[in-house]
């Protein structure tokens, strides 16, 4: 034999290394993780070569050891797949279970594609023969319940029924089941077959093992499903479990299918309610005892006296010192309780209160969620001051993550728990200065997001805005940032609501913002911008007021007008008299000071800095060009044109406001009718360089738009890319300073919602009105201070992910759908494709069967086709069996209710049935009214 | 269900992995290495509850070992510490007072343990002397098995 390098030979197989010696070369190779690395590629190596032996012993060590490397050492084994399949059909058992163990831990459902092969090999394995033992079953049942496809799934559950239905003492029942189960997950078509033998394992006769698996399987099915109704016909043998049953795993799972079920029939409540008491107050496990606190707590909790003792046990859990399990589970029990049990909570308050400071950091992360859980517009101010003084004290994580709890809780749908927004701004600015605050991301958010919607809280904001810019302790901090920025641009946005210009702008301009990240410093420069700018205006409009009067009484008049601006706009020049040429100096002063600044950051090397600096140096000049600058005594020259012209076009540039922008305000810009939809993406391109007369453009205006526009139009579907741009842009443009020197060439373009904007503004007004009032509605306590309009737009967040969720839905729906027509019964009894029932479908009438052999047949055709294709059409066709037709389809909840307890009365009905073999006949097909729910449980 | 089972050391060597729902290679690497310095960094006479990633992670220290499972946030925790514990007692009971060695030297008789206890993420069996029974007949059948093949490929070799 010529022996190559690569070839495998038989020296290989005669030197080969046992697992024992791999495993002892790694282990004295595992002091440095270079001669680890150099061990396993050694190993790999002589793997690749052992396992292409055609002897079997050497290639099965070989996969053995690859095995080892694989799990162990997190190596890719998918390429051995065809090797691991190759060892199945060895008649010596070590090698098969060597193969199974291998492909239970490598095979993925989704990406080994050579698992059609292994099918021939699975149902021969699994075939009722002296020579399949458990040796040889139970691994293979481990890869068919691990790494099944739908495909292997269907083909190979009506090989599983015999274990399924077969002698109860069977050692391999228990696995089938669990095998089964996961057939049914992602195959639901599997149902007819697997479903029935599966309920059948529930009976008395069952081993306890495999009444304990089939019961494993029940719940699994009934907590995946979206509506569990089509279980509640399983209902009475459950019972039967709860009450008898003395093994502790089985009555969890008993509980847990009881939590999902009694929801749905208010006379299995009454009646678990019971059994469910008495385990709560006598069973010594732990477990036990927990399940059934979640049981009450979630479907019982409209009867008081198991809430009652339920929460007695909750007190025991959270009392028990010496194991934080309990603590911690307490925790997460009173956190289930719905705010109809508050005064629960409140009796712990203490022991909440005090797992703040547990060592634990889950169990003070759960009493952080609990305590969350119970904030309530009466008692946010109270327990967020606390907290967020208590965060000022904690470790660093701990100190984040109640800033982050109080953060979302605080901003979660549009502030709903806020009244009093003074407050929270400065509680956002108290945040901010938390020594360990990492969070600055969504406090400039909140605080930029608080300026655009609420009006009230402006004075507030700029003033805590006021108070970190001018600390110069905060800007070294990298994590406050943005922080900073938000402030920065808060208090250039809302500058009319400044005490003091003077101070803002040297605190804007102070030496250490070079600290600051270039953008940041932007925002800065911007601000100072609009500050000089308004300082500008306010200036020239107090000269202009005091002109208009007659010289007589010039000096109350001018005081008069002042107050109305006072009052009007709540502004407040601390530094300025009402004597004009004192507030020159001033303006004169802080304009001096801007330039002398600014100056130097014109030469900068970052282009957002160096425009912006410009910017403001240009307006400085502009100003100090007027001749109104020159001669500001001479009070005739303020009808000079061209002042008033400079005031108004400063004026305007600020003076529309930015609001929010709804998450859908994309949809509902009308697609123009020059834009063609199906245009490919290359045409697009064209179209969005020319960036005049894309749509795009004057999404970026409708940014401008303070009012939000609950339009009813369609939403027209928009092309992806110009949808991503404009994403883009709209998500930059908040914080990006709005551009406002662009003010006048805007007038040029169309803006999307001009004309809406003149209809929709009072409907909308009204709509925010409304809105505030319903949600007063529920309040028990008026507040003191009514709360501030919050301008809210749609509801519109969880589009995006409905896609996802109605696929899900879809598959589980056919499952129950399945699962529905099985156990309610009737002609298409699934068993008909199996000999060992053929006893039970024989009593059934000629038509079943000839529907039977449709409902089969119909797979077996179409096994050409594409996975997909096949189980959709193989469903649908089962349903089109069903007696409730494909009504089901789209029934809405009536209907869902209607037929479930028709199926309730069919298939216990059914089983009865089955039980009384000697009565034959199959009844006609007159259904009571009665749902027999009853007769076993009441 | 159980989404997985990790047995880790002290020193974060992985001991044991068993997946019972899909995972790739490379997420199973990653889901590891944070889990075990997750877990890992915990000081003792904590509770033995882990969130991570909207699952919940039940984990319970026996001497160097780490016996970790995954588990969807409704299953019941305690439970699955006693799937822990009943899982190391049939490993004690198995091998003879269980330590490191005894798993690392004999790691595919650990998964065959582990899978008479757990099959696709469910409890399988919760007597300890039904999975000590179904255990030895299977390590007898397997050990006549190889005598036999044993003896055929010394008859092989001869002859070669």
């Amino acid at each position: 034999m010529a022996a190559t390098s690569s070839a495998p030979s038989l020296v290989d197989t005669l030197f080969q290394r046992s697992l024992d010696d791999l495993i002892r070369s790694l282990r004295s190779s595992s002091s440095s993780s270079v001669l680890e690395a150099a061990a396993i590629t050694r190993a790999l190596d002589e793997i690749r070569r052992e396992i292409r032996s055609p002897d079997l012993d050497t290639k099965a060590v070989a996969l053995q050891k690859l095995t080892y490397l694989a799990s162990l050492h997190h190596l890719d084994m998918s390429w051995a797949a065809f090797h691991a399949l190759e060892l199945l059909p060895s008649p010596s058992l070590p090698h098969p279970r060597v193969a199974y163990l291998a492909a239970s831990l490598s095979f993925h459902p989704s990406s080994t594609d050579l698992l059609p092969l292994a099918t021939h090999q699975l149902r021969k394995h699994l075939a009722p023969s002296p020579a399949n033992t458990p040796a040889l079953v139970a691994p293979a049942l481990h890869v068919l319940a691990l790494a099944s496809s739908a495909d292997l799934a269907c083909h190979l559950a009506p090989d599983l029924l015999p274990i399924l239905s077969g002698q109860s003492s069977n050692p391999l029942r228990p696995k089938a089941i669990a095998t089964a189960l996961r057939a049914l997950a992602v195959c639901p078509d599997a149902a007819p077959v697997l479903f029935k033998p599966l309920v059948d394992c529930l009976s008395l006769s069952s081993e306890p093992s495999a009444v304990s698996a089939a019961v494993s399987a029940f719940c699994e099915l009934a907590l995946a499903a979206p509506d569990p109704s089509p279980y509640l016909p399983l209902a009475p043998e459950f019972y039967r479990l709860l009450v008898d049953s003395r093994n502790n795993w089985v009555l969890i799972k008993v509980l847990k299918i009881f939590a999902r079920l009694a929801p749905l029939e208010r006379r299995l409540a009454v009646r678990i309610l019971d059994p469910v008491c008495q385990l709560l107050r006598r069973s010594p496990a732990k477990s036990v005892v927990f399940e059934c606190i979640r049981t009450v707590l979630s479907s019982l909790s409209d009867h008081d006296s198991a809430v009652r003792l339920a929460v007695d046990k909750i007190k025991e859990f959270l009392a028990s010192d010496d194991d934080p399990n309990l603590r911690y589970l307490g925790l997460q029990a009173l956190a289930m309780l719905g705010p109809a049990y508050l005064w629960a909570v409140d009796e712990s308050r203490e022991v909440v209160i005090r797992s703040l400071n547990d060592t634990d950091t889950n169990i003070r992360h759960q009493a952080l969620c609990l305590i969350m859980g119970m904030l309530r517009e009466s008692n946010v101010v109270e327990i967020c001051n606390l907290l967020i003084k208590y965060a000022m004290k904690s470790d660093p994580d701990f100190a984040n993550e109640i800033l982050d709890a109080v953060l979302a809780t605080c901003g979660r749908n549009v502030y709903e728990l806020i009244v009093d927004f003074d407050w929270y701004v400065s509680l956002l600015g108290e945040m901010a200065r938390n020594p360990h605050c990492a969070k600055g991301d969504e406090i400039e958010r909140q605080l930029v997001d608080i300026g655009l919607r609420v009006r009230d809280a402006r004075p507030e904001l700029v003033r805590v805005a006021r108070d970190l810019l001018i600390d110069p302790a905060l800007l070294g901090n990298p994590f406050l940032c943005r922080v900073l920025s938000a402030a920065a641009w808060v208090s250039g946005e809302y500058v009319e609501s400044s005490r003091n210009l003077l101070e803002l702008v040297e605190a804007l301009l102070q030496p250490r913002t070079n600290l600051l990240s270039l953008l940041v410093r932007a925002v800065y420069i911007q601000a100072v911008f609009k500050v000089v700018t308004f300082s500008f205006i306010f200036f020239i409009k107090q000269i202009q007021a005091f002109d208009t009067k007659s010289s007589a009484d010039r000096n109350a008049a001018f005081e008069n007008e002042n107050d109305v601006a006072t009052a009007d706009k709540a502004v407040i020049f601390d530094s300025i008299d009402n004597n004009e040429t004192f507030k020159h100096e001033s303006l004169s002063h802080l304009l001096d000071f801007v330039e002398t600044t600014v100056g130097p950051l014109s030469e900068c090397d970052n282009v957002e800095i160096q425009e912006r600096a410009r910017n403001v140096l240009g307006l400085i000049h502009i100003i100090r060009e007027t001749q109104y600058w020159d001669i500001v005594a001479e009070h005739e020259l303020t009808r000079d044109k061209k002042i008033s012209e400079i005031v108004e076009l400063m004026e305007a540039a600020f003076s529309e406001e930015l609001g929010p922008v709804s998450t859908n305000a994309q949809k509902r810009v009308t697609v123009p009718e020059d834009l063609i939809l199906n245009e490919n993406l290359s045409d697009l391109a064209e179209v969005l360089g020319d960036i005049d007369v894309t749509p795009c453009t004057s999404i970026s205006f409708s940014l401008r738009c303070h009012h939000p526009t609950e339009t009813k139009e369609d939403s027209a579907p928009v092309i992806e890319a110009s949808s991503l741009l404009a994403e883009h842009r709209k998500r930059h443009g908040l914080y990006y300073l709005p551009t406002e020197k662009d003010e006048v060439e805007s007038n040029d373009y169309p803006l999307a919602n001009e004309p809406l904007l003149a209809v929709s503004h009072v409907d909308d007004a009204k709509d925010i009105v409304k809105l505030t009032a319903q949600s007063f509605i529920p309040r028990k306590e008026k507040p003191m201070k009514p709360r501030p309009v919050v301008i809210r737009l749609d509801e519109g967040d969880g589009d995006s992910s409905s896609g996802l969720t109605m696929v899900k839905e879809f598959k589980d729906d056919l499952l129950s759908g399945a699962i529905r027509n099985v156990l309610l019964g009737n002609e298409s009894k699934p068993s008909s494709s199996c000999d060992m029932s053929s006893d039970r479908t024989s009593r059934r009438g000629e038509t079943d069967a000839s529907n039977n052999n449709e409902l089969f047949s119909q797979p077996k055709e179409s096994n050409a086709l594409d996975g997909r294709e096949h189980r959709k059409s193989s469903s649908r066709k089962s349903r089109h069996h069903t007696r409730h037709k494909e009504k089901n389809g789209s029934l809405g909840n009536e209907d869902i209710e209607e037929t479930s307890h028709r199926h309730s009365t069919r298939s216990s009905r059914h089983q009865g049935r089955h039980k009384h073999r000697e009565r034959g006949d199959a009844p006609p097909d007159v259904v009571s009214q009665e749902p027999v729910i009853q007769d076993f449980l009441l | 269900m159980i989404h997985f089972v990790i047995l880790i050391s002290r020193q974060g060597k992985v001991r044991l992995t068993k997946w019972y729902s899909p995972y790739q290679q490379k997420e199973r690497s990653t889901v590891i290495r944070e889990l075990s310095g997750l877990i890992l960094s915990r000081g003792p006479k904590l509770c033995n509850f882990v969130e991570w990633k909207g699952y919940k992670v039940v984990y319970r220290r026996y001497a160097s070992l780490y016996f970790c499972m995954c588990i969807d946030p409704d299953d019941n925790e305690l439970e699955i510490l006693e799937i822990i514990h009943h899982f190391v007692e049939i490993l004690d009971r198995y091998f003879g007072s269980v330590c490191e060695l005894d798993l690392i030297f004999n790691f595919h008789k650990a998964y065959y343990i582990l899978d008479e206890i757990l099959i696709a993420g469910e409890l399988q069996e919760s007597s300890k002397k039904a999975v000590a029974r179904l255990i030895a007949a299977q390590d007898s059948l397997v050990e006549t098995a190889k005598e036999e093949a044993g003896s055929i490929s010394n008859m092989i070799s001869q002859a070669i």
